[in-house]
């Protein structure tokens, strides 16, 4: 009965789209347009609880594990903890669109409810652009990938069949135990890193749905669309960062190679659209004060949502050999028409609404801030085409040549690398920057400090004995753009020391709180230098090495000495059996802690799962894998990461700081009702 | 609107608002990305390739590194733990019974090392007919779906001796 209800809900949801798209169209024509806009609007809005019903649905089978719904049976099973069966509503395919549709209606219904007073000439295309979208997702559903097909039995001849609905003469079969998650997949990085990811790359859909309406409505010169969506792509862009780490740090912890990134066209198919997104986000704000660079905050807002479009049409048509496999199916050729239709549309109506698109403005100097932005689009351009152009390498080549040829890690890390590393560089330069014209005495007298600073820290790192010149590059740059950033900070709390008589802590906490988008994006500027300094050291100075002890014998890395003392069994939870070794970590003799690096065994899955025992230290991580074992002799791999705790800590500020400048408050908003063309002289915003 | 076309077309001293001296710098990053994604794409191209395509390809290939995707025989795994030696053999179809490539890896053995999984290996075919991989990657399990039904409705106990 629940299975039927699902299924009414999602197929009312469809038709509720269905009608919400045509209904803003014709909206245009009638006579009475504004009463069909607003029932057009109502149709959108009512998809969210729809899709909620049919969401909730699922989760609920899944909890409850009614294996006679074959999405159930594949990913729940009574073994796995009620949190997971939770989860397992993104652990396939089917689950997967549901969850993506219900992701999407809620942010299309969030809004127009939101929106909608302020501009109804947008709205209408917005509508239009954002159901058009759902639509294919729920037609996906619907037709290609249903979570609510069920197994049907026929009781003459004992066949097991999935449909839908019951073939004639069929009763309903109800499987014993599901096959549950897959193990790897029961990791707190997997839990949230679809759920982030879906909601950064359908968050994408309003800004560019705004976009298009501008275009459409040839409004792309009035700044009104970036105003409505900015807040919506930084929370898009949000969750796509965080849908980044997370999946780097299940890698880490999970797949046991001691890594985080390997540039796969699936990571890098993930990495695009929040290179070019964190490009649209920096130069809008180009637009807003100076009424400048609009064609290409178009250009960008499409790239970004293509390649949104492009990621999941990688990841699920498998054209590009990644190693991460996701089901391929009739899917992927969809997605192909539907990318394409996407991008040359856009093309079209960004071809059409051109000449509308002029400057307020021109660059006045090639020292200023706004050609310091200019350089920054550029490059984030060009680390997303280099990543682009190493992704679909092979597929380029097999077409030229007929020999499958790839790149691989070292291409990205050759030319990706040093074109990040600019961007490092040009992040702490830039805010440094005054609008319009500075001058090099006045640059260089601000550059100084901060220029010996990062002097003085790599000749110490150089008398410590590090003496890769990459590395030592590397960390120049980032000590450079960190203390360019704190130097930000600084200024702005003299500043207002001086003017306000207050006491610096003070001081700094009132800069803060009033400018929130300047200094909130520096602290995410500082994020970024955390994390560029931990991928320098984990890239870098990564040591390992392995050994097969007996019990009581010891081994040595770096500065540690590992001792095993002994390996242990027993049976975990959700029907997992577990071995695990003891391994005493030593530092100069003293004993640091205990790690239990372990081998987990999956009955049903047949398959095991290596869990590295890590001492998480500031400065670097011990990282140890049980490889094997035979009698009382037992082998490991062990792994020292330097910095590695920096990748995370950087997520973390980076978000942080997001948070401090996407939370809704009046001061953001006040400023920003300022004419945006009469942007003050001196550095500011 | 025409009169906003004609004033961005025949102005000389714009393109998007950008003055020459900006076309230069355009350039000069043009130039600059170019030169890496050229050069990089030189020095890291590595075919990728079947194992029937390897065994075509051999004779071009004069010990260069490449990157092969195959199946993995069935019952052919063979891990010393101790010495973290791992040799295995990899065939494009098994059920054809095609060419197989023997493997030889040492390092810790992947989780989703299983008979049939597919696995890329990275390396250089020594002359002894075993292929050396520095690489070794398996497909992850961000697959979702299989293809069998109902294989097993086994129980969830599992006997700890």
């Amino acid at each position: 009965m629940l299975v039927e209800v699902g299924l009414v809900a999602l197929g009312l949801a469809a038709l509720a789209t269905l009608y919400a798209m045509g209904a803003a169209v014709a909206s245009t024509r009638a006579r009475d347009g504004g009463q069909l806009l607003e029932s057009a609007r109502n149709a959108a809005v009512l998809t969210f609880p729809l899709l909620t019903v049919a969401s909730l649905i699922v989760i609920y089978l899944l909890v409850v594990g009614d294996f006679s719904v074959h999405y159930v049976w594949e990913t729940s099973s009574h073994s796995m903890s009620p949190f997971l069966r939770v989860t397992a509503l993104w652990g396939g395919q089917a689950g997967s669109l549901l969850f993506w549709c219900w992701v999407m209606s809620g942010f299309i219904a969030a809004a127009l409810f939101r929106g909608w007073e302020r501009d109804r000439e947008l709205i209408l295309w917005v509508i239009v652009v954002t159901t058009g979208t759902l639509l294919f997702f729920e037609v996906l559903v619907l037709f290609q990938s249903n979570p609510f097909v069920r197994f049907w039995e026929n009781p003459v001849t004992g066949e097991v069949v999935q449909r839908l609905f019951a073939p004639s003469g069929a009763v309903l079969f109800t499987a014993f135990e599901g096959r549950g998650l897959n193990p790897l997949l029961r990791h707190f990085g997997m839990i949230g890193h679809p759920p982030t990811t879906y909601l950064g790359f359908t968050g994408f859909v309003i800004p560019y749905a705004f976009a298009m309406a501008a275009l459409i409505t040839r409004r792309g010169a009035d700044d009104t669309w970036i105003k409505l969506t900015r807040r919506w792509t930084l929370v898009a862009w949000a969750f796509l960062g965080v849908g980044l780490f997370l999946g780097g740090r299940w890698a880490y912890d999970v797949l046991g190679w001691g890594g985080y990134w390997g540039w796969d066209p699936v990571e890098n198919a993930m990495l695009m659209p929040w290179l070019t997104a964190t490009a649209f986000l920096h130069s809008i704000m180009i637009q807003e004060k100076r009424g400048m660079l609009r064609v290409w905050n178009m250009i960008l807002i499409i790239l970004t949502y293509s390649l949104v479009i492009f990621g999941v049409f990688i990841t699920r048509s498998g054209v590009v050999g990644s190693v991460h496999a996701f089901s391929t199916s009739a899917i992927g050729p969809l997605f192909f028409i539907f990318l394409a239709t996407t991008l040359t549309g856009s093309i079209y109506l960004l071809w059409r609404a051109w000449p509308t698109l002029t400057s307020e403005n021109e660059i006045e100097s090639f020292l200023s801030r706004e050609s310091a932005f200019l350089l920054q689009n550029a490059l984030f351009l060009a680390v997303t085409f280099a990543t682009l152009w190493g992704t679909i390498f092979p597929m380029i080549s097999e077409l030229v040549t007929g020999d499958k040829i790839t790149v691989g890690p070292p291409y990205f890390d050759k030319v990706d690398g040093p074109i990040l590393a600019a961007l490092v560089l040009l992040m702490g330069i830039a805010p440094a920057l005054a609008w319009r014209s500075d001058t090099v005495q006045r640059l260089a007298r601000v550059l100084l400090l901060p220029f010996s600073g990062a002097c003085v820290i790599v000749v110490t790192l150089f008398v410590l004995g590090i003496s890769q010149p990459a590395a030592l590059i590397g960390f120049w740059i980032v000590t450079f753009a960190g203390l360019c950033t704190l130097i930000e900070f600084w200024r702005g709390m003299r500043g207002r020391q001086k003017r306000h008589q207050e006491n610096a802590v003070l001081a700094l906490w009132n800069l803060v709180r009033r400018n929130r988008r300047r200094y909130g994006g520096y602290v995410i500027h500082l994020g970024i230098v955390i994390l560029a300094a931990g991928i320098i050291g984990s890239k870098g100075f990564q040591q390992n090495a392995q050994a097969n002890l007996a019990n009581g014998e010891t081994m040595r890395i770096g500065a540690y000495e590992l001792r095993y003392e002994g390996l242990s069994r027993r049976a975990g939870s959700d029907g997992r059996d577990i071995t695990s070794a003891n391994m005493g970590l030593y530092r100069d003799g003293a004993r640091v802690t205990t790690l239990s690096p372990r081998r987990e065994y999956f009955e049903n899955y047949e398959q095991t799962s290596t869990v590295a025992g890590v001492f998480n230290g500031p400065i670097e991580d011990v990282y140890v894998l049980l490889v094997g074992w035979e009698g009382s002799n037992a082998t490991f791999k062990v792994y020292v990461n330097p910095l590695i705790n920096w990748v995370w800590l950087g997520g973390v500020v980076m978000t942080l700081g997001t948070l401090f400048v996407a939370w809704p408050g009046a001061s953001t908003q006040r400023r920003w009702t300022l004419k945006p063309a009469a942007g003050p002289r001196k550095a500011e915003g | 609107m025409i009169k906003e076309i004609v004033d961005t077309r025949t102005s000389p001293r714009k393109w998007f608002g950008i003055k020459p001296k900006f076309l230069i710098g355009s350039v000069i990053i043009v130039g600059a990305l170019l030169f890496l994604v050229v050069a990089g794409t030189l020095s890291s191209a590595q075919y990728y390739l079947s194992v029937e395509e390897l065994y075509a390809k051999l004779p071009q290939l004069n010990g260069r590194q490449v990157r092969v995707t195959g199946a993995v025989v069935r019952d052919s795994i063979v891990y010393d733990s101790s010495q973290l030696h791992l040799t295995f053999s990899l065939a494009d179809d098994q059920a054809a019974k095609s060419r197989t490539l023997k493997v030889e890896y040492f390092g810790p053995k992947p989780d989703l090392m299983l008979d049939e999984a597919t696995a890329i290996v990275e390396g250089e075919l020594g002359q002894d007919g075993v292929f050396s991989a520095d690489n070794l990657l398996l497909k992850c399990p961000t697959k979702y779906e299989e293809e069998e039904l109902i294989g097993s409705q086994g129980s969830s106990s599992i006997d700890i001796p």
